[in-house]
């Protein structure tokens, strides 16, 4: 029993549609329970009022975007190095909620930003950071889209996503030597004594964690809707081939 | 090695290469900027540095769709593929001639319309320094893009959109030593940053482009 039998379409297919139904509930359940708390029960923030609690979304959000990125990365390693099919699937099926995720961040920091800082958009290193994330995410799905032959572009969107991600963590640092920002620091950290009090960290962790099931439910879901599209695809050609 | 840079050079400077498509395209970036801005002067020597990095990098983008698609049309990519010669030092060379025709009389023509942006007199040496070490990266940077999307029909769009993602570190470490430059403040620190852009793009990314190319000949 290894991993890499879940490389195994059939075997992947069977065993994730086991788990889904637990996935999609728990997911369901924390998030609508941490976003209604975080919404309807915690307290207006001193400061910031009740825009602070626009969080609840944001910060999960964010976290998968960059997380969904990072899994593309190691889906496409385990597809240049391995060759196993439904890793280089898992990682397209990502992609679009990586996209969305992106959205979902840039659109909450833009609501949250316009009351508290003046200004619907700021050239700020983590703002503008997540704008090139979303043009790199724009690029790796349209170069999916625009290649016939399935494994052709696995090859090549798995080299655009190894070469983008360092061109990532590049622009990542460019980006902060050249403006310092308005983007406050880490909310949660587990080694810094300033952390979101308690009140809000709280369904904050619930919103995290129900994001993050929701997003291997959705990867999960995806990757099998491709491998169904690949069957498809392969008997389709099988037909044309025998008339 | 030395037949194919030859090559190239020899094609772009005859038809077809469209050697000078680029510079045109930069003269014409420039020369609108300021009816777009407005034409004081002092609005336009601050910004000068950041607007000519720009459209030499918008000119270099715009060459790299013939970079590679002739040879792919007509099948001299299948035989170059064959040679003997790696296709890593293929398309290290093809990035290389691309530089040549392309960046370097780009390079050249920064200071000339720097003086049409008015562009302040301590930011020309700098100007031109940060264009010749950042620009090898533009091109390395432009072959993988090309490299990706060769066998693709009207893939110049689709190269745009990969590109210049890949293009932003290259072009904030760039515009910003020119900028430093221009204000007359420290440059060392963007100008290293981006001589060691160039220096790791031109050894690392060589090898990201033949792995394409091969998928794409494949």
């Amino acid at each position: 029993m290894s991993i890499w039998e879940y490389a195994n379409p059939k075997k992947f297919l069977t065993t994730s549609e086991r788990v889904m139904p637990a996935l999609w509930v728990s997911a369901a359940v924390l998030c609508t329970v941490g976003l209604i708390w975080g919404f309807f029960f915690t307290p207006d923030d001193y400061r910031q009022g009740s825009t602070v609690k626009i969080i609840f979304l944001h910060v999960p959000a964010a976290l998968i975007a960059i997380n969904a990125w990072f899994m593309m990365l190691v889906a496409s390693l385990i597809w240049v190095v391995r060759r196993h099919h439904v890793s280089a699937l898992a990682a397209k099926a990502a992609a679009p909620i990586g996209v969305v995720m992106t959205l979902i961040a840039l659109i909450t920091g833009a609501l949250w930003g316009q009351p508290m800082w003046g200004t619907w958009w700021e050239w700020d290193p983590r703002l503008t950071s997540f704008l090139v994330l979303f043009l790199f995410y724009l690029g790796y799905i349209a170069l999916w889209e625009a290649i016939e032959d399935p494994d052709t572009a696995a090859d090549l969107t798995s080299i655009l996503c190894l070469v983008g991600s360092v061109f990532a963590v590049l622009s990542r640092y460019a980006v902060n030597f050249w403006n310092q920002g308005l983007h406050q620091g880490a909310s949660l950290s587990l080694d810094k004594e300033e952390n979101v009090a308690d009140a809000f960290s709280n369904p904050l962790y619930v919103c995290m964690v129900g994001f993050g099931l929701l997003f291997l439910a959705l990867v999960l879901y995806r990757t099998g809707t491709e491998i169904r599209a690949r069957r498809m695809r392969a008997l389709m050609l099988r037909e044309r081939m025998q008339a | 090695m030395r037949a194919l840079l030859l090559r190239d050079l020899r094609l772009a400077l005859r038809a077809g290469g469209g050697f000078g498509l680029g510079l045109a395209f930069f003269l014409i970036v420039t020369v609108l900027v300021p009816f777009s801005v407005g034409p004081q002067s002092e609005l336009l020597g601050r910004i000068a540095p950041g607007v000519l990095w720009l459209g030499a990098l918008l000119a270099c983008l715009l060459s790299l769709d013939r970079l590679l698609a002739l040879d792919w049309e007509d099948g001299t990519l299948d035989l170059m593929a064959t040679a003997p010669l790696p296709l890593e030092a293929v398309v290290t060379i093809k990035a290389l001639a691309h530089w040549i025709t392309t960046s370097l009389p780009l390079v050249l023509a920064a200071p000339v319309l720097g003086v049409l942006l008015n562009l302040p007199t301590a930011g020309f040496l700098w100007l031109v320094v940060s264009l010749l070490l950042g620009t090898p990266a533009l091109s390395v940077i432009g072959t993988f893009g090309a490299a990706l999307t060769v066998g693709l029909k009207r893939g110049g769009l689709l190269m745009s959109l990969l590109v210049l993602p890949l293009y932003v570190p290259t072009l904030i470490f760039g515009a910003e030593a020119a900028r430093r430059g221009a204000a007359g403040m420290a440059v060392e620190t963007p100008l290293l940053m981006l001589a060691g852009i160039s220096a790791a793009t031109l050894a690392l990314l060589p090898f990201a482009s033949a792995a394409v190319l091969r998928v794409n000949l494949r």
